[in-house]
């Protein structure tokens, strides 16, 4: 009983970590169709950004939110100065955007050195089916489900959301009727970055922080948001709970690479027969 | 009556490409007598890496697979040399394994992505995934219960002491310096030429017209599938068998060569050489590793990030690949004067 309990507790860790990490990805691929494949080191400059602010003297919760704001005007700067030449070109964004991410890494290392640094967890631990578990995990599942359904929201019920929505389904309707694409094209990488820039400041104090973190997010965020397929955040959703699923039972039972391995079969063999990812036969919507 | 192209013998070559190739192969020959022993090895490396350059740049150019993932067959190869020699006294029968093997995981790969008829983009997210957890699994073996035979994997630090290559029909004669340099050059000479001839065969031309229009070319009764994926199997193998070279150059294999940087690097070789010719790639990966190379004594991370700007660069302004733009430029540049004239 009390294995399955821990066992139940990791799988659906697992599946919050996986939402939170592939959600800014959601939306950048899923609404714009930007394969941006420098996402893991959006996360990672996220990361040290907060890593920073805490060393500083800033408290934890106000560093997420610095984080979250600092990479979402990276994004955007990026989106002016790179991706903006590439829409509809989506083999060289993927291209592009690698160069850029080998050059954060590379960039990050001269500056701040090629060490791991960590941030102290707040919160001490809790026990969980007998076994004594982070309680930092917790919040982190929480803070998943809430940054989904903000995220929901925003797309779904605000106007700015059916502004975006509306813009990348067709740009020369919405320019006729007033809006400036390439203003909601900035705003929308701009805030896909800043939800990526959160989820590598939220994941730092349990994972640490270094230039090459965000090497080790990247196939999972892919995989997950491909697998998803057209919809933004059902997709994810569905995608991270199967996958998470997976991996954190298995990483449980057996390790982390056994646990990865799985995913990466059962990615492959869902791809295979579903080419379109899990939410592909659907109606467009988020 | 539709006629497959290129019956009898229209495909091979003519003399002034042979007579280009001999030019080549006999400088190449002639070389070690004028440059130092460091240079040679630095020759050597130029051309195990450029296999796996020209393997990526068939793929890509003439097959139209963008594969992120060439690295998970050259990484394969070389530890699948490695195991296979440590346990035996053999040596030609694992370098036959490092193709046979990465093969095969091409092949299945292949099979789920080109049968499942996935996008593009999907191919290479699945490539580079695949990579990376060989690479992570890789990493992951340094405890002592990961051991194949009597090899331990050695998680990140790799296994050492790759052995030599033995020199067949003598006793225990192993290949020296000068004697990798032959061998892989000869090796990269004859992939070139079998590619190129490939490439000029009715297998090859099928594959061109896939590229150009699969719709059309299924229509016209080519199974597209069989063609996309024996390309890429070919490409595992070659890529493998440079992963074994690569082994035997440098006497040790870890999980680096998986590595995402190592597969970038392949993309700049093919980039700034070019896709659409075979021997762009081998010159791209000759100018990078130069500049690597003058690079290297830096502060860390400098060359990743040169790498990194060079690619961002290369995709926004050059299209083709940056020698067939500068080639192209200066085709412009002698109409234009001749116009002037």
């Amino acid at each position: 009983m009390e294995q399955a309990i821990i066992v139940a507790y990791q799988a659906v860790y697992a599946i919050a970590f996986l939402i939170l990490i592939s959600l800014g990805l959601a939306v950048i691929f899923g609404m714009m169709r930007v394969i941006n494949l420098a996402q893991g080191e959006f996360m990672m400059l996220g990361a040290y950004c907060c890593n920073l602010a805490v060393k500083h003297g800033m408290a934890l919760w106000p560093s997420f939110a610095l984080a979250a704001l600092a990479v979402g005007a990276f994004g955007m700067l990026i989106e002016r100065i790179l991706i903006r030449f590439l829409y509809g070109r989506i083999i060289d964004t993927l291209l592009a955007t690698w160069g850029l991410s080998i050059f954060i890494v590379g960039g990050t290392t001269i500056i701040m050195g090629p060490t791991t640094e960590s941030i102290p967890a707040p919160f001490g631990t809790m026990t969980v089916g007998g076994y004594g578990v982070p309680t930092y995990t917790l919040f982190l599942i929480a803070f998943a489900v809430l940054a989904l359904i903000v995220t929901y929201v925003l797309l779904r019920y605000t106007t700015a959301g059916l502004v975006a929505r509306g813009t990348m389904q067709n740009p020369v309707m919405a320019a006729a009727l007033g809006v400036p694409p390439e203003a909601v094209y900035m705003l929308t990488f701009g805030f896909g970055s800043a939800l990526t820039g959160l989820a590598g400041a939220v994941i730092a104090p349990l994972s640490g922080v270094s230039p090459t973190m965000g090497g080790f997010f990247i196939a999972k965020m892919f995989i997950t948001v491909i697998v998803g397929g057209q919809m933004a955040l059902l997709g994810t959703l569905s995608a991270s709970t199967i996958f998470g699923g997976i991996s954190g039972t298995v990483d449980y039972l057996v390790n982390s690479v056994v646990g990865d391995i799985c995913v990466l079969v059962v990615a492959i063999a869902l791809l295979r027969f579903l080419p379109l990812g899990i939410t592909g036969r659907f109606h467009r919507g988020v | 009556m539709l006629r497959a192209p290129s019956r009898g013998f229209g495909w091979i070559p003519h003399w002034s490409w042979w007579a280009g190739v001999a030019a080549s192969f006999a400088s190449f020959l002639a070389l070690p007598a004028f440059v130092s022993e460091y240079a040679l090895l630095q020759l050597s490396v130029i051309a195990v890496l450029s296999m796996l350059g020209v393997s990526e740049g068939f793929l890509w150019g003439f097959s139209g697979i963008l594969s992120f993932g060439q690295t998970a067959f050259f990484g394969l190869g070389g530890y699948t040399y490695a195991v296979a020699a440590l346990n035996s006294d053999h040596t030609a029968l694992p370098l036959l394994g490092a193709i046979i093997l990465p093969g095969l995981l091409a092949a299945i790969v292949g099979y789920f992505m080109i049968y499942g008829r996935i996008g593009e983009i999907y191919v290479s997210v699945i490539t580079l995934v695949v990579t990376l957890i060989l690479e992570k699994t890789m990493r992951a073996t340094s405890s002592d219960e990961y051991v194949i035979g009597s090899v331990r994997l050695g998680g990140q630090n790799g296994i050492p002491t790759v052995p030599p290559l033995n020199v067949p029909f003598t006793a225990d004669g192993t290949l020296g310096l000068t004697g990798v340099y032959f061998l892989s050059g000869i090796c990269l000479l004859a992939i070139y030429v079998g590619l190129a001839l490939a490439l000029r065969h009715r297998w090859g031309r099928v594959l061109v017209a896939i590229r150009e229009n699969e719709r059309r070319a299924e229509l016209l009764g080519y199974d597209s599938r069989i063609y996309k994926l024996w390309a890429f199997v070919v490409a595992g193998m070659i890529a493998g068998f440079a992963g074994a070279l690569y082994g035997i150059w440098g006497n040790f294999v870890s999980p680096e060569m998986f590595s995402l940087g190592q597969s970038a690097q392949i993309l700049i070789w093919v980039i700034v050489g070019g896709r659409t010719i075979l021997a762009g790639p081998i010159v791209g990966c000759a100018v990078i590793q130069y500049l690597t190379a003058a690079l290297g004594t830096a502060a860390v991370g400098q060359v990743t990030l040169v790498l990194g700007v060079i690619l961002m660069l290369a995709v926004v302004l050059f299209r083709e690949g940056v020698l067939p733009a500068a080639w192209s430029g200066v085709h412009r540049i002698q109409s234009r004067l001749r116009r002037a004239d």
